[in-house]
């Protein structure tokens, strides 16, 4: 079908992704695009031992993935893509095109101030999403698919933590 | 101090880690049922990134002279943080897919050492699980 979902997520692989995303939208595929991982065959065997056998998980660098994309568009199965930090997804919309991004978690960390139950941002984190935005991209917020997307004004509003 | 992993000296003997309250559910209902529940020691990671996942929990295993560490999903984070831990660490025992019947016969099971009973405990989770009725 297509890549389905393209997910900022700081965990990557887990369970939200495989089970909570992956069992609805009925995933065949997922391209885990982040360059630590996808030097690492010791990390690729720890994230694949997570996914059901029937699940195939691509492993990409930012830079093979750009250009990987439009293959995986084109497939007939269902995928979801997925980064690990606001960058590398800047990086996919900046070389491939990206319609929706779906944060999906991005965790405590240093310098980082909670705007959502399960979103922490810095201020550069917060000057990259609206650089997200103005590329086209519409930005929301949505760990899990039941859940209501939040925009990225409400998200960076910190209006949805009251 | 006494041998951590005898089981029968320092508490508590394993951590539980997981999604939600699934962790201080656990460790509340083996309490409940048991008395026992000091033997575990629940962690909650809803808040954290990866990276501070794996130093909570290096950091718990580390000051309470822990080695066993239960799991819930084979996929979830502290899986795969516990399995970054534990990459090289030949004493130590993660078990993903944790349940009530594999935690019971873990805090029963004193006469081994920790790593040890975990193991017998997971097998003893593993056919604890049964499906009944639709002519099953």
């Amino acid at each position: 079908m297509t890549l389905l979902l393209y997910r900022i997520d700081d965990r990557l692989l887990h369970g939200q992704v495989v089970v909570g995303w992956g069992q609805p939208l009925d995933i065949d595929f997922i391209v885990l695009v982040d360059d630590t991982v996808a030097a690492s065959d010791w990390e690729q065997e720890l994230y694949r031992m997570g996914v059901p056998p029937e699940m195939q998980v691509y492993f990409l660098s930012a830079a093979d993935a750009v250009t990987a994309i439009p293959e995986y568009r084109a497939e007939a199965r269902r995928g979801i893509l997925l980064t690990g930090d606001i960058a590398t997804m800047r990086r996919i919309v900046d070389g491939a095109g990206v319609d929706d991004v779906n944060i999906g978690g991005i965790h405590s960390g240093t310098g980082r101030v909670q705007k959502l139950r399960y979103v922490f941002l810095s201020p550069d984190e917060e000057r990259q999403l609206r650089e997200l935005s103005m590329q086209g991209a519409k930005v929301t917020a949505q760990d899990v698919p039941g859940a209501r997307p939040v925009p990225l004004d409400d998200l960076l509003s910190g209006a949805e933590l009251t | 101090m006494s041998d951590p992993s005898t089981g029968q000296g320092d508490l508590p003997r394993a951590i539980v880690a997981g999604h939600g309250d699934f962790a201080n559910g656990l460790v509340s209902a083996v309490q409940q049922i048991t008395g026992r529940g000091d033997q575990l020691i629940g962690v909650s990671v809803a808040k954290l990134c990866v990276e501070d996942i794996e130093n909570l929990l290096r950091q718990k295993m580390a000051e309470l002279h822990v080695r066993v560490i239960f799991t819930d999903l084979q996929a979830g984070s502290c899986t795969m943080a516990a399995r970054r831990i534990l990459r090289g660490m030949d004493d130590a025992v993660l078990v993903a897919g944790a349940n009530l019947p594999m935690l019971l016969d873990f805090v029963f099971s004193e006469g081994r050492n920790a790593p040890e009973a975990a193991r017998h405990a997971a097998e003893r989770g593993r056919v604890a699980i049964t499906a009944h009725g639709a002519g099953a």
